[in-house]
């Protein structure tokens, strides 16, 4: 990678009812933290990501670091889809905003649902949608959100090995032993 | 500066190429053997789930690369599309010593008898090119044997009634069941079915110099981390290497096969790791590049007795792109079925490859190696939902109650099931690639629907609270199975090669890999195609008489 970036880390902030937001580290509203993603951008994504892996009594995609894998993996191994993100993206927001009148971060969870419902039946609203398909958009996300979740750590994602531990699969694995002991 | 004329040069150092190589070289023939890719090893991916040769989302383990392969396949009448090596659709296979043998599941069959005489068994099969092999499976039968004692099996066929006649058993045990497989077995029991351990390639003891399995969870897909799984880059290769007469040049890429005037190869034209083009003049040469690029070579291989490519004087070569549709049925448990003993597969059927009622052949079925978790991710009852809390839920409660049986159709010939050089597109050295179009032959899908109905009747007996069924429609085949590009055949006219995989019209060009195969069996390919190697090497050498053998 040519560039180096700052650290990313979040500090989140989760208001009642609110699809949970995060504020960008405090070092201008300028600063790029992001390989591929602008700060909008990366603010959608995690928002899309955590509901497709949604944080219960396990960790979630946003927990596990699944907008860092996919950040990453856009910046390098799967650059070519770079530009189907860009306008699938900001399709998203489109929809978002003809069906609830707000950007997708900032709907509740139950309208996001319903968003990303929309864009999976290829039925969704927006002038976006006439220039790439809505369901291919959304299952390329599906997909590279499970791959964050549940690939090795040294992708960007599956923080801690959050996903083995919740599947209770021992990694390294080591044959006769068991590391997550659950219950 | 030319390069020193050699006897043989050796095209793709895979199942086929790699055994060829080493027979040759032991003969005492000089030997090149071209690989496109280099020497693999495990530290390059580890465990990497999502850079293997199963899972490809980041990219291929063994390559080829994303950078400099490309190929073009149909996309509907008259459209086409470039697709990328570690794209579904591409039909990989690895581009390495070894290849597919580096990180395959490893599962080693024998065909069986009626695999060889699929048109006197079935009759014509309307929209097919069903043919019998010039050979029978008792003219195979010393290869396999061979292949199975110098590569290395662990099997017992001792409770598969199915299976075709042996002279010897085989050099190690048979793996253990392991959990999926115990509770498989007394449910095919109670069906009356056969069930008898997967033989594999792979070492269940101490073998050959190398390492037991340690029974990890990573193995298809994979290169084994204790060197257990037996390829050719770790047992046929180094013995060719071993005799002095064979040299291995990696990341080479073949071009060409040059043909001179009077109808005969004079060498072949390849790419060298600095992208160097080079010129390697043989007496004979061996195309073992695999179903797709073996036919994509000799296509490009043109001169002037032969303008349409090497051997393709009939428009036979790139025809009858075979490989497996994948059958199959899931199932869902109470209990647990995961124990964690890799590879996973361990228990088989044999009883539904043939005698099917009105049915052209079958397949056989196995449990499934291990799904690691993103895989695992994309598997679900039809209409389940992919993601949100419901996902979740089911990854938590499933993933380790959870098995499947699926198997390997063995396909009808489609005649427009083929493999062209595209007139535009060309890879990274120049070279035109691959174009891959047809599709399936509606009775695959047919026996697709009858062995996954097996598959689930098995899942049910098995106790599974809830099954379903996956069947594969009528798109492209071929696939890591790819097979019978460059039929093996006893009529010029209907074949490319003659029964000793030597090119009809070009009689110093042989073909050894799984182009050769009539039909492709209901199994996975890997020990045919060695023994291919060895059969083929077998006619050489006993026909090699000096620098001016096979010009007649």
């Amino acid at each position: 990678m040519a560039i180096k970036y700052n650290r990313r880390r979040f500090v989140k902030t989760v208001a009642a009812g609110v699809g949970s937001a995060f504020l960008l580290p405090t070092r201008g509203a300028d600063v790029i933290v992001w390989r591929f993603f602008t700060n909008a951008e990366a603010r959608l994504v995690d928002a899309i990501t955590e509901q497709i892996i949604p944080a219960d009594q396990d960790p979630g995609a946003r927990d596990a670091g699944v907008i860092n894998f996919i950040d990453k993996q856009l910046a390098s191994r799967l650059r070519r889809h770079q530009q189907v993100y860009r306008v699938g993206l900001a399709g998203v927001e489109e929809t978002s905003r003809v069906m609830f009148k707000e950007d997708f971060a900032a709907l509740k969870a139950e309208q996001q649902v319903e968003v990303l419902k929309a864009l999976e039946s290829g039925k969704a609203k927006g002038e976006t949608w006439r220039k790439q398909s809505s369901s291919a958009f959304f299952r390329l996300i599906r997909d590279h959100t499970m791959a964050g979740f549940y690939g090795g750590p040294q992708h960007g994602g599956n923080r801690g090995y959050a996903s083995y531990k919740m599947l209770g699969l021992d990694y390294p694995q080591i044959i006769g032993q068991n590391r997550y002991r659950r219950k | 500066m030319a390069l020193k004329q050699v006897n043989a040069v050796v095209v793709g150092a895979g199942a086929g190429g790699g055994v060829v190589a080493k027979e040759l070289s032991e003969a005492g023939l000089s030997v090149v053997l071209l690989e496109r890719g280099g020497w693999a090893t495990f530290e390059q991916h580890g465990h990497d789930e999502l850079i293997s040769q199963r899972i490809t989302i980041l990219g291929n383990a063994f390559g080829p690369d994303d950078e400099r392969y490309r190929r073009v396949v149909s996309a509907g009448p008259g459209k086409w599309r470039v697709v990328l090596p570690s794209e579904g659709g591409y039909n990989n296979n690895a581009a390495c010593v070894g290849s597919g043998t580096v990180s395959y599941g490893a599962m080693a069959w024998r065909f069986m008898e009626k695999d060889f005489r699929m048109r006197s068994t079935y009759g014509a099969v309307a929209g097919s090119t069903l043919e019998d092999w010039p050979i029978s499976y008792s003219d195979l039968e010393p290869f396999y044997e061979k292949a199975e004692w110098e590569i290395g099996v662990a099997g017992d066929m001792s409770t598969n009634p199915f299976s075709p006649p042996r002279r010897k058993p085989y050099p190690m045990p048979p793996f253990p069941l392991n959990r999926e497989g115990e509770t498989l077995q007394a449910a095919a029991k109670k069906l009356g079915f056969h069930p008898f351990p997967v033989p594999m390639l792979r070492n269940s003891v101490p073998y050959n110099g190398r390492a037991a399995c340690i029974k990890c969870r990573y193995c298809v897909g994979f290169a084994c981390e204790v060197n257990a799984k037996c390829g050719t880059h770790n047992t046929v290769i180094p013995a060719a290497i071993a005799t002095g007469n064979c040299n291995v040049r990696t990341h080479c890429v073949a071009k060409e096969v040059a043909v001179d005037d009077r109808g005969f190869a004079k060498g072949v034209s390849y790419f060298d790791a600095d992208d160097r083009e080079q010129f390697q003049p043989a007496d004979l040469v061996v195309v073992s590049a695999s179903a797709t690029e073996t036919a994509r070579l000799l296509l490009n291989s043109k001169s002037k007795l032969f303008p349409t490519g090497a051997g393709n004087r009939s428009d036979w070569v790139g025809r009858n792109l075979q490989g497996h549709a994948y059958a199959g049925a899931w199932g869902l448990f109470e209990q647990e079925t995961f124990d964690d003993v890799g590879a996973g597969a361990t228990i088989a059927i044999s009883d539904f490859n043939h005698g099917n009622p009105g049915l052209a052949g079958g397949a056989m079925l196995a449990n499934e190696f291990i799904r690691l978790p993103y895989l695992f991710a994309d598997r679900r009852p039809p209409g389940a939902p992919s993601w949100g809390k419901a996902h979740k839920d089911f990854q938590r409660r499933f993933y380790k109650r959870s098995m499947s049986v699926m198997g390997p159709v063995q396909e009808m010939p489609v005649f427009d099931a083929r493999v062209e050089v595209d007139p535009e597109v060309k890879d990274h050295w120049g070279i035109p690639v691959a174009r891959i179009s047809g599709h399936r032959h509606p009775h695959d899908v047919e026996i697709g629907r009858f062995t996954s109905s097996k598959a689930e009747l098995w899942l049910k007996e098995a106790g599974a609270i809830q099954t379903w069924t996956n069947v594969p429609g009528l798109g492209v085949s071929g696939g890591q199975h790819q097979a019978g590009t460059c039929r093996m055949g006893n009529a010029p006219k209907t074949s490319v090669t003659n029964k000793h995989g030597q090119l009809h019209d070009i009689p110093n060009i042989f073909v050894a890999d799984g182009s050769l195969h009539v039909t492709n069996g209901g199994f996975n390919p890997a020990l045919t195609i060695m023994a291919l190697g060895y059969w083929v090497g077998d006619y050489i050498r006993k026909n090699w008489k000096g620098p001016k053998s096979f010009r007649s």
